[in-house]
Parts: structure tokens; sequence; C-alpha cells
């Protein structure tokens, strides 16, 4: 079973390479998708890939999510279809509304890369349902704006309904402040919407693909949305 | 006049989303917009509509503006 | 428009505006049988300042060994070139921003990024990785320490944004660099073959295009900045400095990109120093033609610019290209689809003149051989300093403030020896899924798809010696270079130096750049490593002092298999700990001079600078990179800064694990006062640390008796101290504590953020 996935390009867009490269990897298909047409290509998983999108001027993703490809992306999710926001994807889907919150400065004020240990929150979303829950995922974080915030009702509202995706823990998958790179509420690392087919996270997948670099667990979340991809009408 | 990155995309992405009558923007501690119009109120309710699109995230800001009239326009 | 303004005969004052002398006056004079319009002066003042012409620097430079049989491109044009094998090709090189980062450290440092950037990619190649050398002052200083960090944030925003990954540095502070930081960045960039593109316009009638960023009033007469003293008045020349725009530049990158290769693309350049002055004119006369340039049709960003602005603006994120007549228009729509706006703006002509036009009406007109090249070299004199006193001092005679194992954990709670993780934390170093081995080892590896190789890249400086001995100095920083390379397996291919010096035109200033340009050519000619490109930075002072020499060299290696690389930490408890190369060295066999311990614990410069033997350093070199390759270690850190224990220290906390080596010298009868310290901290040069599997012993001793390389086991892997037995020896936790504070005790004080 194959899939399509379909990779955002938005000026100032640069993990769609190493997303291609990821996608590539699982034997699945990967085509960019410009950001100023409307056409998914017949992509089934939709990823906005990280990078400084219109250089993150005036708030990261907050141009981006205007794009007439951003329509289309949408609509998809609207259908039932996947759509997975990387770092800069993940802001584009906040600022477009896609997905509640925001994702504000690293409380240390500094851009972060570095390695970090995910624990996986949930199940219930194609792009995790072949990881057991509170299984644990090393992923590289790089951002300098990944401190998710949401008003705490909509953060209650997370929580009561299963939508948070990950939390960032130690390497024995305990919470602390330490394992929490940049400050987020609660170490949230990525959240679902209410539907559980858009899935923003801060961490890079496609980075740790192959144990040369380091990891290869991000492996797991592309080859999970392959073989759950939803059945989507018309 | 030092150049301003954030300013020049700011003003772009206006122009994208249906307000061409900015005619310049600077992004410094706060948002500068240069823009015609034929009123007060009409360029009063313009600047409320891009702040809202565009300029403020309300989900983690407020924003309040004021116009003032530029010399010699 | 207004006719051509009258010449006038400039002040002196006007002059010295220009960073041109009385003599350099006359010459151009002379050359155009007339005296130059402003225009033409401000023009001749860019190209023909330091920055742009190498006036000084170039009778020295010619001496560098520059060919090689994977050379493709050597220094003339943006980057140099070498051979990669199966048709790709690596173009790098390594440029200062010194000035403007002591102005405005993050868009001094930002821009400095943004400009190598373009040089990469103007060869059509695209950047893979950035490296980055910096030196500030004493971070006991508050002021010290806001400009480092601001310097990091720069070289972080930009490089972060545009999404290359920085994957490897050097940092350095001293008082001696307090007023003049210094700022280089390394950009390595691959192209295959068809791919790679030359600054060289030809064909009259051709059109010249501009793209990118409108052109402000950004930096005018920024070349002749960086080519000037630093004084109080410089923090006035502030709206000197640029800033940058790296989303700009990052679909400048992928618009060009997508045009190497295209048969009408007939020469691309970047618009750097002296902005479209220097890169228009050095593309024309390196086609041996001529360009005619009409400023209304460049595109600004002010109102009223003139042209004389607009000829020397360095507004940021620019490029010129030129194209075949007739294509134009179809290069300009595939600019615009990137949302970069792009305006011809003049020609190429037959007759190799610089003619600029103003609503048609002539501005200026050069003959290019003279603009670009019309210059009088300088030789200006040289004289050794007074080094006689200095040199012939024994720094093994004085006493040791410390005991031997205080003086350890002060070398790795230093700066200059601590960890560096709270600088390369602020970088991407992995964004382009091809970073093998990052920063924080002895060399950056990162892979080459599709194949078994893979490319190794390193920085490096000449040795604290380089004040008294700057020849032996340079050839260090080239053995350094080879050694940090020889450690995870790979070969130089080629050297890109940065040459960061004082003013010229003090007699002891020009004998450092003299004897540090000999040893360079020394080195690499003895080491078979052209140098492939390169700047020159000189004028790094302040109220009359100058920086201490500082030559720094980016070099590119390869890795002929990428699955043997290897790190710098120890990976086995039981393992055996080695020295390859020679166990002593200098007339006590341990040498202090010029020394980071003997900074730290007596604040002096003093003692003949380590010995270096080239041909030792060779051998040695391949000798390692053989055993790499066979798999014969586990473990391969070179000794530099700090000597055996420091490389030991690392090579313990990289590893998690202790270590217990015996001295590779035995005790002397009566041995100096710091002679231990000598033996713990020495800079000896030629030496790796490594380690073994046991079972590997009689393997590796048989590989290094072939290859006539001295080596000696040490001791072995393991427990939880490190330690020189009889000498010193300290706690793995309080190492590992005092390595980690390095720099995050100084520049995150306890309940700021990040700490």
């Amino acid at each position: 079973m194959s899939a399509r996935f379909g990779v955002a390009v938005f000026p100032g867009t640069w993990s769609d390479r190493d997303c291609v490269h990821a996608v590539g990897l699982t034997g699945a298909e990967a085509v960019p998708l410009w950001h100023a047409d409307r056409d998914l290509k017949g992509c089934e998983v939709v990823i906005l890939p990280g990078g400084f999108a219109y250089g993150d001027y005036l708030r990261a993703g907050a141009i981006a999510r205007f794009a007439p490809l951003m329509e289309a992306v949408r609509e998809h999710a609207q259908a039932g279809g996947l759509v997975l926001g990387i770092c800069n994807g993940f802001q584009i889907l906040c600022e477009a509304g896609m997905l509640p919150g925001a994702l504000l400065r690293n409380s240390s004020l500094q851009f972060r890369c570095q390695p970090t240990w995910l624990r996986v929150e949930t199940t219930a979303t194609p792009f995790l349902a072949s990881c057991q829950p509170g299984e644990l995922l090393q992923l590289p974080v790089s951002h300098g704006e990944g401190r998710f915030y949401a008003d705490p009702k909509t953060l209650a509202r997370l929580n009561d309904e299963g939508r948070v995706a990950f939390r960032y823990t130690d390497q024995g998958g305990g919470l602390s402040a330490e394992a929490n790179p940049n400050g987020s509420l609660e170490n949230i690392a990525g959240i679902l919407n209410e539907q559980g087919n858009v899935m923003g996270m801060m961490p890079h997948p496609e980075r740790a693909c192959e144990q040369l670099l380091g990891s290869d667990h991000g492996l797991q979340l592309f080859c999970s949305a392959i073989q759950h991809l939803p059945l989507l009408t018309g | 006049m030092v150049n301003d990155p954030q300013g020049l995309v700011v003003k772009d992405a206006l122009h994208a989303l249906g307000y061409p009558e900015v005619a310049g923007a600077r992004v410094g501690k706060f948002i500068s917009l240069e823009l015609a119009g034929p009123d007060l109120d009409a360029v009063r309710a313009r600047v409320d509509e891009m702040c809202r699109r565009l300029l403020c995230n309300g989900v983690i800001e407020e924003y309040r503006f004021e116009l003032r009239p530029v010399p010699g326009a | 428009m207004r006719p051509t303004p009258v010449p006038l005969t400039p002040t002196a004052a006007e002059l010295r505006e220009l960073a041109l002398t009385e003599l350099e006056y006359q010459a151009a004079t002379v050359q155009l049988d007339r005296a130059p319009n402003p225009l033409e002066l401000g023009m001749l003042g860019a190209l023909w300042s330091e920055h742009c012409s190498y006036k000084t620097s170039k009778a020295l430079l010619r001496q560098l060994p520059q060919h090689g049989e994977r050379v493709v491109q050597g220094p003339g044009e943006n980057a140099g070139v070498v051979d990669l094998g199966e048709d790709l090709l690596c173009c790098f090189k390594i440029e200062s921003h010194n000035h403007p980062s002591a102005v405005e450290p993050v868009q001094g440092a930002a821009t400095g990024v943004g400009g190598i950037l373009r040089d990469v990619f103007a060869m059509g190649a695209r950047p893979v990785a950035l490296l980055d050398a910096i030196r500030v002052g004493d971070l006991g200083d508050p002021g010290q320490r806001q400009r480092f960090a601001r310097v990091v944030e720069g070289i972080g925003w930009y490089g972060n944004c545009i999404g290359v990954p920085t994957v490897g540095g050097e940092t350095y502070f001293d008082q001696a660099y307090q007023h003049n930081c210094l700022v280089n960045a390394m950009c390595v960039g691959l192209a295959r073959r068809d791919q790679l593109v030359r600054a060289r316009a030809s064909g009259p009638g051709n059109p010249l295009l501009l793209v990118g960023a409108d052109t402000g009033r950004d930096g005018i007469h920024g070349a002749t900045f960086a080519s000037v003293e630093l004084d109080h008045s410089a923090e006035e020349r502030r709206p000197a400095v640029q800033v940058g725009n790296p989303f700009l530049e990052k679909c400048l990158l992928e618009a060009c990109l997508e045009l190497t290769g295209d048969p009408d693309l007939i020469g691309l350049q970047d618009c750097g120093a002296a902005g479209l002055t220097s890169s228009c004119a050095e593309m024309a006369h390196r086609g041996g033609v001529g360009l005619e340039i009409e400023v209304d049709q460049v595109s600004r960003r002010e109102q009223g610019m003139t042209p004389y602005e607009v000829m020397l603006s360095e507004s940021q994120e620019r490029m010129v290209l030129v194209v075949r007549r007739g294509s134009e228009d179809r290069f300009r729509a595939a600019f615009q689809r990137w949302g970069l706006h792009s305006d011809v703006v003049g020609r190429v002509i037959e007759e190799p003149l610089f003619r600029i036009t103003a609503g048609g009406d002539e501005v200026a007109s050069l003959p290019l051989q003279v603009l670009v090249s019309g210059f009088p070299e300088r030789h200006p004199e040289a004289r050794a300093p007074e080094v006689a006193a200095a040199l012939a001092a024994d720094p093994l005679a004085r006493n040791p403030p410390w005991s031997a194992e205080a003086a350890w954990l002060m070398l790795l709670a230093s700066p200059n020896c601590g960890d560096s993780h709270w600088i390369w934390r602020q970088y991407d170093h992995q964004v382009g899924d091809d970073t093998v081995l990052g920063p924080g080892g002895d060399a950056a590896v990162l892979r080459l798809r599709g194949r078994p190789d893979a490319l190794a890249l390193t920085v490096d400086s000449a040795h604290r010696s380089a004040a008294v001995n700057p020849r032996q100095a340079t050839a260090i920083a080239v053995a350094e270079a080879l050694r940090n390379l020889a450690c995870v397996g790979a070969e130089p291919l080629g050297i890109t130096n940065c040459l960061n010096f004082g003013d010229p035109d003090q007699p002891e200033i020009m004998w450092q750049l003299q004897e540090a340009v000999g040893g360079l050519a020394d080195a690499a000619r003895a080491l078979g490593v052209p140098v492939v490109s390169g700047n020159v930075s000189l004028y790094n002072q302040f109220d009359g002092q100058g920086i201490p020499p500082t030559p720094t060299l980016g070099v590119v290696g390869l890795l002929p298999e990428l699955s043997r690389r290897l790190g710098a930490g120890f990976t086995k408890a039981g393992d055996l700990v080695a020295l390859v190369g020679p166990a002593g060295a200098g007339p006590a066999g341990v040498e202090l001079g010029g020394s980071e311990y003997q900074r730290l614990a007596h604040g002096v410069l003093e003692g003949l600078a380590p010995e270096v033997d080239l041909q030792l350093e060779g051998r040695t070199a391949a000798a390692m990179r053989a055993a790499i390759h066979q798999g014969l270690l586990s473990s391969a850190h070179d000794c530099s800064l700090g000597g055996l224990a420091v490389a030991l220290a690392e090579s313990a906390l990289l590893g998690g694990i202790g270590a217990r080596i015996k001295p590779p010298l035995s005790l002397p009868d009566r041995p100096a006062p710091s002679w231990r310290m000598g033996l713990l901290f020495g800079e000896s040069q030629g030496r790796y640390l490594v380690s073994l599997r046991p079972a590997q012993r009689d393997a590796v001793t048989t590989h290094f008796g072939k290859h006539r390389t001295p080596w000696a086991i040490l001791g072995r892997v393991g427990g939880s101290t490190i330690a020189v037995e009889g000498v010193a020896e300290i706690a793995w936790e309080a190492a590992q504590s005092a390595w980690r504070s390095a720099l995050p005790s100084r520049l995150e004080p306890a309940g700021a953020p990040g700490s």
C-alpha cells in the first residue's frame, strides 16, 4: 500500500527537501506543492514543513497562512484528509486557526537545536496509530519560537479530549522543566485537531529517519500515516 | 533610513490581502503604516481590518492604533 | 539631467574619506590622463581599497600554492572550487566581517554570513554548510559578553533563517580583541560540474540584470570602512552597517540555483563590498569586455539617490547577471516566481570601459584596466619587532601559581578550552539531513548522498605564538587543520584563508603579514594542500594598537568511507589509550611557549613557539587516516589548545568515561619548576590521543611501524577519574562540571532566561 505525500513550499521553507527525502525512505511518493497554487495534486497526506516562511517576519506563519495553497489544505482537512504541520508548519496551522493556541518565543529567548525525548500521549490519529501510548521517541527540535501556549479553557479542552499528541520528557519518560526545550505549557510538543486528522508538532520527524543522523524514530510517523490512511469520500 | 525587511514583507502581504492603499510599513517595537484613504473613518475601518486579519494574533495579542495625518498630504 | 560634474581637485580630507592616498590619486590621474570626477573618484576609492584590491597583500599572496589536481578554480573568482570526483564539485570560501561586527554585532555578523553565502551560490553551488570563527575580548567584561552573545545571535539568525546548517567553528577570547572583534564566516557548497557558473561578462549587447533587494543608502563606503582603523568615531558611522534579510536571500538562492546550467546565463556575481561598482567592473574585466550601466534603471528604496550613491551602495541581497540578449524576459519571469524584483540595468559593450549613465547622460567613464587593476601595489616597509627577549625567556622556569589539578580544572573551565555547546545549540546544525558529525568534535562530517565518501570541514587559527613567530604559528594552523581532519579519517583537499591583521603601514605588522603568509605557503606546499580562496582583513586596529596576527583557515577534506569515521570521545572501558606522534619536543622535551596555560597562569607570551616538523605531520596524518580507514582505532582526538591533558579530559568527557595514563615522558632528574605543567599543557605539535580495543594492539603496532610513525600506549579507558599518573588526577564529575560551565557561567548568570 502506498501513499502520495504533498510537501508545501512557501518562500522561505527549507525542510521541504528533508521531508521529501524522509518520505522517500518509506517508499512512498513525495510531491512538492507550490504555495501559490491551489492544487494538492491528488496527495493524501499534506505536510507543511519547517523553515522560516516569509522569514518568520511579523510572526511565524502569519503571512504563509494566507497562501492560496492553504485554502486547498483547509478543504482537504475538512474532508478528513491528513495534514502534518512540522515546526513552521505547526505555526502556520495555528495562525490559520486549523489548530488552537499559538507558538511563542522560547523562554530562553534563544534558538535551540537539540535532541529531545517525546512521549506519545495518544494514538487516536493516523500519524500515531502505529505507536504505543506512552512510547518514547527521540526527535530533534530546532526553533526559536516553539513555546506552545493556549488559554486555560483551550488547554483544558485539549487535555479532556485527548488531543495532546506529544509531551517533552526526559529519557526515562518523566515530565520535567529540564526536558522542556522551550517552556511550552505542560511540556506540550504537538497537538491534534478535533477530528484527529490534523497534527502539529514542533520537533522534526524528517530529521530522524536514519540512525546515521542520530535517530530513526521519526520514520514511524510517516509509516503510520501510510498504514492508516483514512478512506475519504468523493 | 535603515533597511526594514519585516516592513517590506508586511507591506507586500497587506497588498496581497487587498489593501493596496498601504504605501509603506515599518516594524519595530510598534508597527507604523503609511496609507491613503478618503476620510479618517474609512481609514480607521481599513486599519482595524488589517489588524484583525494579519497584524495581530488574537490568541496572544491585543492591538490599538492611532491615526495621524502626514504633513503635506 | 544635469551635465557631468566638473572634476575638482579633491582636498586631503576628501581623499581620506575615500581611503585614497595622494600617491594613488596621482596614479589615477596619470593613467586616465585627466582628473577623475567625484563619481569616478568614489568608484576608484572603493575598488582601490584594500578589501577589494588587495593592494598591500597581493604580492605576498602570490606565493601561496594555488594549483593541484583537484583544483577547478583557484583564487580570483567568488569562491574556490575543488573536484570531489564523479562530477561533483565543492565551492568554498571564508570571509571576514570584522569592522561591521564591531559596530553592530547582530547585523554585522548576520550580513557577514549573508555575504559568504552569496559568494558560494553565485558560483552555482548549493550552500550545504556554514562555519565561523569568532574572537572577542575577555568575557569578564560585560560589553564583551554582550558583543559575543549578539554575534552568535546574528550568525544563528541568518544561517537558521536561510536553512543552511552551521556545523563547526572556533571561538577565542582575549583582551587583545576587545576593540576589534573578529567574525570570519565560511561557506561550503556543492555543484555538479555543469552547474558551475563564473562571474564573467561577455558578448557585446548582452543585457546586465540586477535582481534582489532595492538599492538604498546602506553601507556606502563599507569597503573603505573595512580598510581603515576604527576609532572613537566608529559609533557614529552606524548608518554604514547593512541590515540583513535572510528571507530575501533564501528566495534569491533558490531562484539562482534554478537558473544554473541555463545556456543563456553567461555570468553571475553577487553584490558585496563596493556594491554594483565592484561586482560589475570585476565581471567585465574578467571577461575582457566593457559595461554600460544606466543608474535610473536601478530600483531604489530611497528617494533622491544620486548616481554616486547608487553605484556605491552596499545594500545586501542583490545579484547581477549577464544573460544572452533576448533571454532577459525569461530570467525576469523566473525571478518573479520567487517574488523577486529584477531590472535590466545595463549592457555589455565591446570597449573595455566602465560607463555609467544617468537619464542617458554619461556621468562616469573609466577604463576597466584602471578601475580594477590600476592601483599601485603597496610594499610597505616590514621590520621584525624586538622579540628576542620574549623568545629567549624560558616558560618552564616560572613558578606555577596553581597545583596541577587546579590548573587542569581551570583550563577546562576557561572559555577557550571549555565546552562550546552554549554557542552551537543556537545554530541549526542539522537542516539538510546530511550532518553526520556536527559541532563539538575535531571536524564536522557531512554525508554525500549516493556516495560512500563524505565531506569533512574544519576551521583553525594560528597558534598564540603568532605575535612573536607568525611564520611558525601559521604553519601550526595548517598542521592543526590537517590533524583535525585526520581525526575523523579525512584528507585535506583545499584551504581557504582569512588573514586578520592590524595596520600594515606599521612596519612590525607588515612583517607579521609577510611572515604569516610565508608560513602558510611553506606548510601548504609541504603538505600538498592548495589555497584556493580567501580574504584579507587589515587595519584591525584601535587607537594605534593592532590585534595580534590572526590568520584563520578553513579546510575542506574528504573522508573516503563514511562508515569508518571516528569521533573524539572514548567509546569503551578497557580500551587502550595511546599517543600517536612524538612523545616530546623542544629542548626540554616539553614546550610551554605561547600556550593557553601560559596565558592563564602568567598572562605573558614568552618562549619559543612549539616546533613544527611538517614532514612528520604529513606522515603521521597519513598513518592516522589509514589506521582509521582500516578500522584499527576506536577514537581519535587532536592535541591542541591545553595540550595532552585537555585532550585527554575532552576524550573522557565526550565518551562519558574516565581514563588513566602514564606520562609520555619520564620526569627529568631536576625538572624545571613548570616542567610538569609543560608535560600536561604544553602545545607540542603532531600529536593525537587515540583509543583502541586491546585486541587491536598488535595490528596497530605493525601499522604505525610500517608508517614510521612514533606512537606509545600510555594507559586505559575506565574508572571515574581522569589521571596522568604521578602528575595529576581529577574526578570525572569535577571535570565535566568545570568544562560544561565555561561559557554558561559567564554568559548566563543564574536566574537569567536560559540558565
